[in-house]
């Protein structure tokens, strides 16, 4: 018998390198308690968490909680079937319903995990003899999407509005073409130039979906995402989004003002054969985005908090991976494995957690400690992590330069 | 272009990431002989499609496993 587990020999050698030496296991926290949108107990000891992309908050806003409790009472703890059979109660449609009051759109879809939205979204669009035109940069869910269709994928150099360009212009005209972006990229926390591209794409003919996952909540007038905040929400075809960053749950969905969109839970693989949200989850959801159409103090929080902590973070020298705070996410650039797991172990022993990234997570190889703030972050909070910074690059040796360097630079429309 | 002549420029856009020194011929393959990531190879990927002005979608990727390969779907696309 061939052990087909063996072709993972390096990998695993890789992590028990990392234990053998005394590290803790980057991919191996337990949070105990969770303590609040931004305390948690790691390892016996409470810890301020900024890498949960729990960007408003709403984990534990009391309305949220209450319209779950009051569901899972009420329907049960779970559906115990897909969307297209005895799975959609009343909450996944008030979810729905929420969802478009929130978008301004005609139609919206809930998937089970933002995950899912993706992956058959972008799947069942595109087919035989059509384009996925797609970043560089996207997120694996996005890959996978393309992996799971039959379309053709091309891959266009990661926030270049020229390549993206010349890459549609050696397309056939006459064949159906799928674009591809992503409001916040979620490894550097960089932004993509939307009105520049989503007009490159319609000029070409294709249709364009814009995965907004990292901007609800906090970017545009609405809190609708980069592509409010760049003035081309009528240009965009399709919005895919999630529950697990702002809203706080966890579950995707996509948006649209397609008149034939609805025809997409009949042909969408990953929507008709799993089990759908439980109730608890789809009601919490429901609440909580309605609350986010009316958060204008925790946004401008967010942005206060995001800008003090790259501020902070730039002033003792670190590298980042955008020369202004473009979103919530921070990327702290690292030389290399051992230096990032270091200085990722330091900080979660001085009571700070981010997470631990690496190639082939991250672009062009880049190892990063990637930060995600909350509106709940107190400035006290603030000030504990950066002194956490300080105190764990000192012990790590990590050589900080006056002079930072970002990966990536463009300007927010925000 | 000749397919002789694909490969010749083939191989020189290979060279800078061939870091290794391993000798390159058609039958050298990307993630065996030259140990190149996914990545990597969308990436070189990308640099051949604009030398030859062509498209070499992502899904042909897994069957083009050696240097050869892709100078025979170069010279069949080429214009």
């Amino acid at each position: 018998m061939i052990d087909l587990l063996d072709k993972f020999d390096s990998i695993a050698a890789e992590r028990q390198a990392v234990l053998d030496a005394g590290g803790r296991d980057p991919v191996g926290v337990v949070m105990s308690e969770v303590l609040s949108p931004t305390r948690a107990i790691i390892a016996g000891r409470e810890t301020i968490t900024m890498g949960t992309y729990n960007y408003m908050g709403m984990t534990f806003d009391p309305d949220v909680i209450a319209a779950g409790e009051a569901a899972l009472r009420d329907f049960g703890a779970g559906t115990t079937g897909s969307r297209s059979l005895n799975g959609t109660y009343a909450s996944h449609k008030t979810c729905e319903e929420a969802l478009k009051e929130f978008y301004g759109t005609k139609y919206a879809m809930v998937f089970s995990t933002g995950y899912q939205a993706n992956l058959g979204v972008v799947s069942t669009l595109a087919g035989r003899g059509e384009y996925v035109v797609l970043d560089a940069d996207s997120h694996a869910s996005i890959y996978d999407g393309c992996s799971m269709g039959n379309a053709d994928i091309v891959r266009f150099r990661h926030n270049s509005v020229d390549d993206l360009a010349k890459r549609l212009g050696r397309l056939p005209p006459g064949a159906g073409k799928l674009v591809v972006l992503e409001g916040v990229y979620s490894m550097l926390g960089d932004i993509a130039p939307l009105a520049e591209m989503v007009r490159v794409a319609k000029a070409a003919g294709a249709m364009v979906l814009v995965d907004e996952a990292h901007a609800m909540g906090f970017f545009g007038d609405h809190g609708r995402g980069v592509t409010e905040a760049a003035g081309v929400e009528d240009q965009v075809d399709f919005v895919i989004g999630t529950f697990s960053k702002s809203v706080g749950t966890v579950g995707g969905f996509c948006v649209s003002n397609h008149p034939k969109f609805e025809v997409l839970r009949l042909v969408c693989r990953p929507y008709v054969f799993t089990a759908s949200l439980p109730p608890a989850v789809v009601a919490s959801s429901a609440t909580s985005i309605r609350k986010l159409m009316h958060n204008h103090n925790k946004r401008a929080h967010l942005w206060e908090n995001t800008r003090a902590m790259h501020a902070g973070l730039r002033a003792r020298g670190f590298t980042l991976g955008t020369a202004t705070a473009e979103s919530a996410i921070l990327a702290v650039i690292m030389p290399d494995q051992a230096t990032t797991l270091a200085m990722w172990q330091a900080l979660l022993e001085r009571g700070v957690y981010v997470n631990f990234a690496r190639p082939p997570a991250t672009p062009t190889g880049v190892y990063l400690l990637r930060c995600s703030l909350c509106a709940e972050h107190t400035a006290d909070e603030i000030a504990t992590i950066l002194a956490a910074f300080d105190a764990a690059a000192a012990v790590v040796g990590v050589e900080l330069k006056a002079t930072v360097c970002a990966i990536s630079g463009q300007q927010s429309p925000r | 272009m000749t397919r002789d002549a694909i490969f010749t420029r083939i191989v020189e856009l290979i060279e800078p990431l061939n870091k290794k020194g391993v000798p390159l011929t058609d039958a050298t393959s990307f993630a065996n002989d030259l140990e190149m990531d996914s990545l990597t190879v969308m990436d070189l990927v990308a640099n051949i499609e604009d030398e030859w002005d062509i498209v070499l979608p992502l899904n042909l990727l897994p069957e083009l496993e050696t240097i050869g390969h892709v100078a025979d779907a170069v010279a069949r696309l080429q214009k």
